[in-house]
This record gives C-alpha cells, sequence and structure tokens, in this order.
C-alpha cells in the first residue's frame, strides 16, 4: 500500500462501472447477452487500469510511463477489428441485413467508449490526488455526463419528416407515393404486399440531410431497425418481400418500403424517426460554401 | 458461382417474343403462366417480374 494504492482502485472502480453503464442492451441486441457483457466489462477494466495510472505516475515524474497509453491506443483499435468482424460474419445470416456503413458505426462506438472510460478514470482520479475522494467523484460524474452526451449522436427524426404512405401498384410496378420501388410479377405476390407491407416518405429537412438520407447504408439502418423493431414478414428465398428504400431524384425524398409482422403506423413512425444518424453517412455540402466564403474575406 | 441481376427463366403465352439464350417456358394460358412463374420463383430463389401481360422473367438480385 503506498498513497497512490486507493486513488488507483478508486480511479478502476469508476472507470469499470461507467463502462458498464455504457454497455446497454437495446432494441438492437447487441451486445449479446453475457459473454459479449463479459468481453466489453474486461476491456473496461484494462481502460480503467490505464486511465488510472497515468495521474500517479506523472505525480511521481515517471513521465516514460505515459507511453504506455500508446498501447491502449492500437489494444483498442483492436476492440473495433473485433466488432467489426463478428458483426460482418453474422449479418450474412441477418434476415434483414445492417450493412456496412451501420456496422461501422457500432464498431467506432466500441472503440470510442473505451477511450472515455480512460478519460472518466483520469478524471476521477486527478480530483482525488490533488483534492480528496469526494471531489473525486464530483469530477467522475461530471466526466460521465461529458460522455454521455458524447456518446448519443443525432436521431433520423432531427434531419427528416417522416409519413406514412400507403404502397400501391401501378401495373406490376410497387409505388410509394411516387416513388418506384421494385417490380412485383405474380398477383399474388402482389396482394402479400398490400396487406402487409407500409410505405413512408422521409421528407429532407434541408439541403444536408438530402445527402445523408442518400446514404445507402443509412437508408438500409432505417430498414434494419424498423424490421427488429416490428419483426418482418419474409423468409429465406422470397427476395420478392424485402424491405427496400428507394429515392426520389428530384426533391431527394427516400421512400421507404417495410413489411413488418406488426402493423402499427405510430409505432413504425416512432422507431423511423430515433434511427440514429450514422456518422459515416452524415454529409454536409452547405459547409464548403460557408467555408470557402470564409477563406475569400 | 454467385449469379447478380440475371434473368434465370422466361415464361411466357407469347414465345414469339422472346428473345434466344434463355431458358423459355412457353404456357397456353394467363393462370398456366402464373402458376409456372410462382413456382420458378420459389425455386430459383428469385424475383418473377412482369414485363407486360404476356411476359414474365424470373431474375436473381
Amino acid at each position: 500500500m503506498n498513497e497512490y494504492t486507493l486513488p488507483i482502485i478508486f480511479g478502476i472502480t469508476i472507470g469499470t462501472l461507467t463502462r458498464i453503464y455504457m454497455l446497454r442492451t437495446d432494441y438492437r441486441q447487441y451486445p449479446t447477452y453475457l459473454h459479449g457483457k463479459i468481453i466489453h466489462t474486461a476491456l473496461g477494466f484494462i481502460a480503467a487500469g490505464l486511465g488510472s495510472v497515468a495521474i500517479p505516475s506523472i505525480l511521481n515524474e515517471e513521465f516514460t510511463a505515459i507511453t504506455f497509453l500508446t498501447l491502449a491506443a492500437s489494444q483498442f483499435r483492436e476492440v473495433r477489428n473485433m466488432e467489426r468482424n463478428t458483426l460482418t460474419e453474422l449479418d450474412s445470416y441477418e434476415m434483414v441485413p445492417r450493412g456496412k456503413t451501420y456496422i461501422e458505426g457500432i464498431a467506432i462506438a466500441f472503440e470510442s467508449r473505451n477511450y472515455l472510460v480512460i478519460f472518466t478514470s483520469l478524471v476521477s482520479v486527478l480530483g482525488y490526488l490533488l483534492f480528496n475522494i469526494w471531489v473525486g467523484l464530483i469530477f467522475a460524474v461530471i466526466a460521465l455526463i461529458i460522455s454521455r452526451v458524447l456518446m448519443s449522436g443525432g436521431k433520423i427524426g432531427d434531419i427528416v419528416d417522416v409519413e406514412y404512405i400507403k404502397p400501391r401498384f401501378d401495373g406490376a410496378g410497387l409505388y410509394v407515393d411516387n416513388i418506384y420501388i421494385m417490380n412485383i410479377g405474380l398477383p399474388q405476390r402482389q396482394e402479400e404486399v398490400l396487406k402487409y407491407g407500409m410505405g413512408f416518405i422521409l421528407k429532407p429537412k434541408n439541403f444536408n440531410a438530402r445527402s445523408t438520407i442518400a446514404n445507402l447504408g443509412q437508408r438500409q439502418a432505417i430498414l434494419h431497425d424498423v424490421s427488429t423493431a416490428l419483426g418482418v414478414y419474409r423468409d429465406s428465398g422470397t427476395p420478392a418481400l424485402v424491405p427496400l428504400a428507394k429515392r426520389d431524384l428530384n426533391d431527394g425524398r427516400v421512400g421507404v418500403f417495410v413489411l413488418p409482422q406488426e402493423k402499427n403506423i405510430a409505432k413504425a413512425l416512432k422507431i423511423i424517426g430515433a434511427v440514429p444518424t450514422l456518422e459515416n453517412a452524415i454529409r454536409m455540402p452547405t459547409e464548403r460554401n460557408a467555408s470557402e466564403e470564409r477563406s475569400q474575406t | 458461382m454467385v449469379l447478380e441481376k440475371y434473368i434465370l427463366a422466361v415464361i411466357t403465352t407469347n414465345p414469339s417474343k422472346v428473345p434466344s439464350g434463355a431458358t423459355v417456358f412457353s404456357c397456353e394460358n394467363k393462370e398456366e403462366m402464373e402458376s409456372i412463374a410462382a413456382n420458378l420463383e420459389a425455386i430459383l430463389d428469385g424475383i418473377a417480374h412482369a414485363l407486360n401481360e404476356e411476359l414474365y422473367v424470373i431474375v436473381k438480385h
């Protein structure tokens, strides 16, 4: 036992608890129960350890110990690879796949959450050493709040207006509003599609949103989330019953066609609104003009 | 081999209209055409698309 033992234990505890707090199993059914959670709690513990020893080593004037943190960076990049590989492997067996963009987003989140754990542990140990355990706790809470803000991204509902439209057939062509979805030839398939199908129009609120929802990964994420939450009327070997999202080239609206098991319009609207905007899909074409104008003046 | 966007079969009631080079099922009437298209759709894991009233294609997507 030395003067740093308690602060380090404190930091590790706070960090691990932060990781557990951020590790929520939600409608995405990810991480899966127990084993997936154990892996991430263990990695969170390692991250917390790394964050906790940083301040004591600076105070001991052992600056080389800080290089240890670079080890953390490569360690957690590995976490991202691991998540990406697992999810990509599993994706081919999903009824409605997540899509590469969504997977990348989830993998990034797993990596960055470990860095947030390092940050939380570091800050709380700093508070403990400079003042006392109570200040350490306050620092930990503040860091937790910052982490929470950082880890919650935007939602589709913020950038588009969602509207329910009943899908219709024009000949063999399936339409949602005026957006062509696909050609379904067999009359009995058409009946199924009209019976179970739901159509939604996503109307972008501005020019940036238009590019963001045009992204194929973002559209796949919407289809995946709706299908996970409401079930899907589909089996392998029925490609005609696949949910699709197509774009109106004139004004950038996106027509979403899904075949849920549970036809609940209000719930579906809520789910589409709550789909995360994937950070890899976000585009800001208007920023280009703004920055050019700034550089000219 | 993985096929993408490929016409697997053509089902028609008017054989004079179909191109060569595809597997053609010529049928007597619309009912027969629809039932064959439905079966082929299930067998081939493709989608039956209607090009017009007398011509269906099964496409692998």
